[in-house]
């Protein structure tokens, strides 16, 4: 019951007072996890509003980087090696269908082909009990940077309009020099068809015994790659990836080799900027077979999040850091632009203005 | 104090057990959702087996609540703070079992699999739809402030009966045994 003589008036004032600073605490802790307190936390939101120009507007409806792709379909045709190496039921020898994305690494939809250094391949391979394997590879031999944060400072420098950020950004990351020698020095090619695309993260692979094997594994081309200068290739029109990759595959399917490598023990797993010596075991599992093309508007690729941990059993995340960030980032993206899907036909390249 | 003024002892360990995993998983979705680094990925794959655990005992601790019931309130407790204790219960039990609903609905609505432990992956619920996962995701982003709004009422409600009006409200609920509990009387 209630009771009012004086002390316990007191101690009452006491209660409130105890009540409302833990009710407070409580709210702070809250805060804090959810970053309220911590400005400089690398949150999936700055580093996915990095990649807009700055000073821009990101493209309403589109992926906030890769902007630029087009669908394929086809199978991934296991020939059962991969099973050694990890229990994925996509590694047993047969046949598993394929979702994929042919894409350009640039925030902009509407960038010209010929002036988009890196060419990407994004793919879901799915089993018939309803296992997915989601991944998203580039064509450079190794990554930019090491770390997620070194990668949003990268975004930064680039966009900034001080002329010594680039620069300084250079001076403080060394490793960037081999993704800059590829960048200046590597061949350009005419077609998604004759690229290699490259998974650059480590990840670890279980076989059926448990044992694990760390990995990285690339998209070989049976295409032979012919080299043609930026110059050249701006010539052939604004989208003439896209143009090439349909009518090629309207005259039949494209292949890749999907060549996995073993690290050996010490290799670093947690760095995608250092490339394993090429003395590595690699194995090929088995070949993409790309038999169809859609464009993105209307395609089956464009509403799914290529999420590079939306792994089968047998396939998991190692040290690599980057695999977590680009989760992260890539259902920020996906959130930001399913939101804005009212905006998609129009931003979209040939619509209607 | 006696048993027959509180709830029994198995409301009272869903209770308890719920109010942990609850906490839990509103500090690991906020917490996960801002933060690009490796504990994303070890946050996200706690987030969504707890989430449907959360669903389970909700729906457990619901048929319990109907076969049980719940203490009165006590006879002097102002009607408008008896208002607030129902109304707020009602919308207690409804994000219980709405928050775990609508993030699978958000996570179907995505294309995402739905994985809870060792391969094991939930049905989606719902068609791949940008519309219906912008809908469910904005409900489950702000429905999980307003849920621990909620709590953090219910934690205050809860120690001013307690503390302050000392009626035996908190008692009912309080995560002890009364003695008739331990050893059940002659």
């Amino acid at each position: 019951m209630p009771v009012t003589s004086q002390p316990a008036a007191r101690s009452a004032v006491g209660s409130l007072v105890l009540i409302a600073a833990i009710v407070a605490f409580a709210a702070a802790a809250f805060a804090y996890t959810a970053g309220w307190f911590s400005p400089d936390r690398l949150t999936p939101t700055r580093l996915v509003d990095a990649f807009t120009p700055q000073g821009g507007e990101p493209a309403p409806g589109h992926r906030r980087n890769h902007a630029k792709g087009i669908c394929f379909t086809g199978i991934f045709e296991a020939n059962g090696a991969g099973a050694e190496l990890s229990r994925a039921p996509m590694f047993a020898q047969g046949q598993y269908p394929v979702l994929g994305r042919f894409n350009l690494g640039t925030p902009n939809p509407d960038a010209a082909d010929a002036t988009v250094r890196v060419r990407g391949l994004s793919l879901n391979i799915s089993t018939p009990a309803g296992q997915e394997w989601r991944m998203a590879m580039i064509n450079p031999p190794v990554f930019t940077v090491s770390t997620p944060q070194a990668f949003y400072d990268l975004l930064r420098a680039s966009g900034s309009k001080d002329p010594n950020a680039m620069p300084s950004f250079i001076g403080a990351h060394p490793e960037f020099g081999k993704f800059l020698d590829w960048a200046k020095s590597g061949p350009w090619t005419g077609s998604y068809a004759e690229e290699r695309y490259n998974g650059l993260n480590s990840f670890i692979f279980v076989d059926s015994s448990g044992g694990e094997h760390p990995v990285r594994w690339s998209l070989i081309p049976a295409a032979h790659p012919v080299a043609v200068s930026p110059e050249e290739l701006a010539k052939r029109g604004p989208d003439f990836l896209e143009q090439e990759i349909t009518e090629r595959i309207h005259g039949g399917p494209a292949r890749w080799t999907m060549q996995v490598t073993v690290a050996n023990p010490g290799d670093p797993t947690a760095d995608p900027t250092v490339a394993w010596p090429p003395d590595r075991r690699a194995i090929d599992v088995g070949t993409l077979i790309v038999r169809e093309i859609e464009p993105e508007r209307d395609g089956p690729c464009r509403d799914i999040n290529f999420d590079p941990t939306v792994l089968p059993s047998g396939v998991r995340t190692s040290d690599d850091p980057f695999p977590a960030a680009r989760s992260s980032a890539y259902a920020k993206s996906y959130d930001l632009r399913t939101a804005e899907a009212k905006d998609y036909p129009r931003a979209a390249p040939g619509a209607a203005q | 104090m006696n048993g027959a003024q509180r709830f029994t002892p198995l409301q009272r360990l869903l209770h308890w057990v719920m109010a942990v995993c609850i906490l839990t998983m509103l500090f690991i979705g906020v917490g996960m959702v801002s933060t690009v680094e490796p504990k994303f990925l070890t946050l996200v794959s706690i987030h969504k087996p707890l989430g449907m655990a959360i669903l389970v005992l909700a729906l457990i601790r619901l048929v319990v609540r109907w076969r049980y019931g719940a203490p009165p309130l006590p006879v002097d407790l102002p009607e408008p703070m008896k208002l607030a204790a129902h109304l707020s219960h009602y919308a207690l039990y409804a994000l219980m079992i709405a928050m775990p609903l609508i993030g699978w609905g958000m996570l179907s609505a995505a294309a995402y699999p739905v994985k809870l432990w060792g391969g094991v992956n939930l049905p989606s619920i719902l068609p791949q739809s940008d519309a219906l996962h912008t809908a469910l995701w904005n409900a489950h982003f702000y429905l999980a402030f307003l849920f621990f709004a909620l709590i953090l009422m219910h934690l205050a409600a809860a120690l001013f009966h307690g503390l302050v009006r000392r009626d035996g409200v908190f008692e009912s609920m309080a995560p002890t045994l009364t003695r008739d509990e331990v050893a059940p009387a002659e």
